[in-house]
């Protein structure tokens, strides 16, 4: 078992590993993305209260669980890497970092699109929507101190304490934000927060969550084994693998 | 009981690019090491490592035949390190400098240990100026006076004669000699000619090669 | 040179009888090295405290002077601007240490670093955060903060505001390797802030509506101690990270 990982975690083996599972894994997002989403958005039932406009659901939904996903998911590659040592840890975690915050950003932007109906505005301090606004900031964080070292090692590891701390911080957060949103008595409902959908609303949600995770692991693959050779470019089987393609 | 700090098969890679590979070494009392190699082979970096200061290196590293990593506390109480900047505040006199390094160091409180530790190396009478009225000499020397003020077996020193003039420099040698000779060990980077009386190795690195040589 | 055998003879510290009363010292001193720093250059405390004194000028001037528009946002502004003046002077937490060479002896020394970061951010809430707690009553009159509150402003800002340093010294340390982190700082500290301010202007408002503001500090204190068992050791690694890199 500890040799398997061991052996996974060399940039070589993972870069032949995935060069055969990244194809499966875009066609699961492609056909469940497509399958959710025309389900979702075309033939689910519209909602008895907000009518056409709960459809945004079907992304809002599965980007905001992305983003607190590969938050935690990037925490615990910074954990691999800093106990461990293994790069590629390190690797997957700063290539994820981007979809991350684009995730977060997507689901703010349709939070706001939502808001327009739902609300009248286009923003609201929903409590949701707070801590993603503030999920959204912990990203931007992650990725400048990763630049702002002129040693990579030395960024790698002070995003992977600053992911870390941030991971452990969000609970907290969160509690904080429902708490000071419950404290101020909202003037509207939560846009989230609903009874027991049926089952045609949440079947389609649930397709769209699989694929947008599917979207997560094929995007990271690919962009980890840019990274990969990004960074092993003057090790010998990356320049052989070159060498053999030009 | 003598001290003894070794080095196997020691390898540091920075941003892809190995400074050393494979260095074997012991360090035993009662010799210099004298780390040589051109700017940026990675002197201040085998210094910084067999301190104690740097992880992410291969190999391994032993303190009296224990994994330094495991011996951590018993190997610092054992060390004195003096790295490229003295580590003097320029806003406190070299007495309250060193009132800090003394109680960092577990050496007590005396005062009259931090006179004797100035007037070694030569600071007697501006031990009650702020540092940063002194010269770089006298800053260096200020850092200096912990090689008196809290005994060490184990020095590893960087580049310690910068801004040292001629005379301070052969009182710094003189102060090394002695140090070597009573069973200590010295570890040092410096551009400058050496005269010390007592056993001496030079490890050359460059070229992502560490050799010892003696 | 007396003794010369003894002076270079291996130690090891005797882990039962010693290493309490020498990390009590060692504390100590860095303690007191760090208060007189800061007493020969009383800038450093004073102009946060300006800072403070300075923002609060500007609301009602940007606003409006109407006492009781003031009286319902001054919770909220005072702990905003306390907060933003804590952060001014954390970005000198450790880099002047790092910049002449004393934050690496700090590293070597035989004692646990987390404690030694400690005893440097205990200097900070002492000289930041509990100056600006007492003054901020004064800034609440100008504000019209309503009576019955001022206790628990000052008390909740000097609870919170150890909080704030405590965390604050995470990206204090992981930007002291970084020219001109002080932007960068902020950035990284300012969303783990979030919840310290909520409780802390929610214990204010609290008191102002006559609510018990028992739950908002003993939720400030819960995160206190959570912050002083983590914090610590991610302080010490972020340190290490910095010099290292």
């Amino acid at each position: 078992m500890w040799a398997f990982i061991h052996k996974l975690g060399s940039p070589k083996v993972f870069y032949a590993l995935s060069a055969r599972l990244s194809p499966w894994f875009w066609t699961a997002a492609a056909v469940l993305i497509g399958t959710g989403g025309v389900w979702g958005l075309a033939f689910a039932p519209a909602d008895y209260q907000q009518g056409d406009s709960f459809r945004i659901i079907y992304v809002h939904v599965p980007a905001a669980f992305l983003a607190q996903s590969i938050f935690v998911v990037m925490a615990l590659a910074g954990l691999v890497f800093m106990v461990w040592k293994i790069k590629l840890a390190d690797m997957a975690a700063t290539a994820m970092a981007p979809l991350g915050a684009g995730m977060t950003f997507v689901a703010l932007l349709s939070g706001a699109v939502w808001g327009v109906p739902t609300w009248g505005t286009w923003w609201q301090w929903d409590a949701r929507l707070t801590s993603m606004l503030i999920l959204f900031f912990l990203y931007i964080g992650v990725i400048a101190l990763r630049g702002a070292f002129g040693s990579r090692d030395a960024g790698s590891r002070a995003a992977s304490v600053l992911t870390m701390v941030g991971v452990i911080n969000i609970p907290i957060i969160k509690y904080s934000v429902d708490w000071w949103y419950t404290l101020h008595q909202p003037a509207t409902f939560s846009i989230t927060s609903r009874p027991a959908m049926p089952t045609e609303m949440w079947l389609p949600l649930l397709i769209m969550v699989l694929g947008f995770y599917s979207f997560f692991i094929a995007v990271t693959l690919t962009r980890t084994r840019n990274e990969i050779l990004r960074r092993e470019s003057s090790k010998r089987w990356v320049r052989d693998l070159v060498g053999e393609a030009g | 009981m003598s001290l003894c700090l070794e080095a196997r098969k020691l390898a540091c890679e920075r941003d892809d690019r190995w400074l050393f590979r494979d260095l074997e070494l012991v360090i035993r009392g009662g010799e210099v090491l004298r780390v040589e190699g051109p700017n940026g082979s990675g002197k201040t970096t085998l210094l910084k490592i067999l301190s104690g200061q740097l992880t992410d290196y291969r190999g391994e590293l032993f303190w009296q035949e224990e994994p330094l990593h495991k011996a951590r506390r018993d190997f610092l109480a054992n060390l004195l390190y003096l790295g490229h900047a003295p580590g003097v505040k320029a806003a406190l006199t070299p007495l309250e400098n060193l009132a800090w390094y003394q109680a960092l160091a577990g050496a007590g409180s005396a005062e009259a240990d931090r006179m004797s530790a100035l007037e070694a190396v030569g600071l007697a009478g501006f031990e009650d100026l702020p540092a940063g009225q002194l010269s770089a000499g006298q800053q260096r020397r200020v850092a200096l006076a912990r090689l008196e003020l809290t005994p060490r077996p184990l020095w590893i020193l960087d580049e310690p004669f910068t801004a040292i003039d001629r005379e301070g420099v052969a009182d710094l040698e003189a102060r090394l000699a002695a140090h070597v000779q009573a069973g200590g060990s010295v570890v040092l980077t410096t551009h400058q000619a050496l005269h010390v009386p007592v056993p001496m190795r030079r490890i050359r690195l460059g070229e992502g090669h560490g050799h010892v040589a003696s | 040179m007396s003794r010369p055998e003894a002076r270079s003879a291996i130690v090891s510290p005797d882990r039962a009888r010693g290493v309490d009363a020498s990390l009590t010292s060692a504390l100590y001193a860095t303690m007191r090295r760090d208060l007189i720093l800061l007493l020969r250059r009383p800038g450093a405390v004073l102009n946060p405290l300006a800072f403070f004194a300075l923002v609060i000028t500007l609301f009602p001037i940007g606003i409006s002077p109407d006492p009781e528009l003031l009286a319902i946002i001054a919770p909220g502004l005072l702990w905003v601007a306390a907060l933003l003046a804590a952060l001014l002077s954390l970005d000198g937490l450790f880099r002047e240490d790092a910049e002449d060479g004393a934050l690496e002896q700090l590293l070597l020394a035989p004692h646990p670093l987390p404690a030694l970061a400690l005893a440097k951010v205990a200097v900070h809430w002492l000289t930041t955060g509990l100056p600006l707690a007492l003054m901020a009553p004064v800034l609440g009159v100008m504000l019209s903060l309503p009576l019955g509150s001022y206790g628990v402003l000052a008390l909740s800002l000097a609870l919170g505001s150890a909080t704030l340093s405590v965390i604050g010294a995470i990206g204090a340390a992981l930007t002291v390797g970084v020219s001109r982190g002080g932007v960068l700082l902020s950035l990284l500290v300012l969303p783990l802030y979030v919840p310290v301010l909520i409780f802390g202007a929610g214990a204010v408002q609290a008191a102002i509506a006559g609510s018990g503001v028992a739950a908002h500090l003993a939720l400030l204190g819960a995160l206190l101690a959570a912050a002083l068992v983590f914090a610590p050791w991610a302080i010490a690694a972020s340190l290490r990270i910095s010099l290292n890199g």
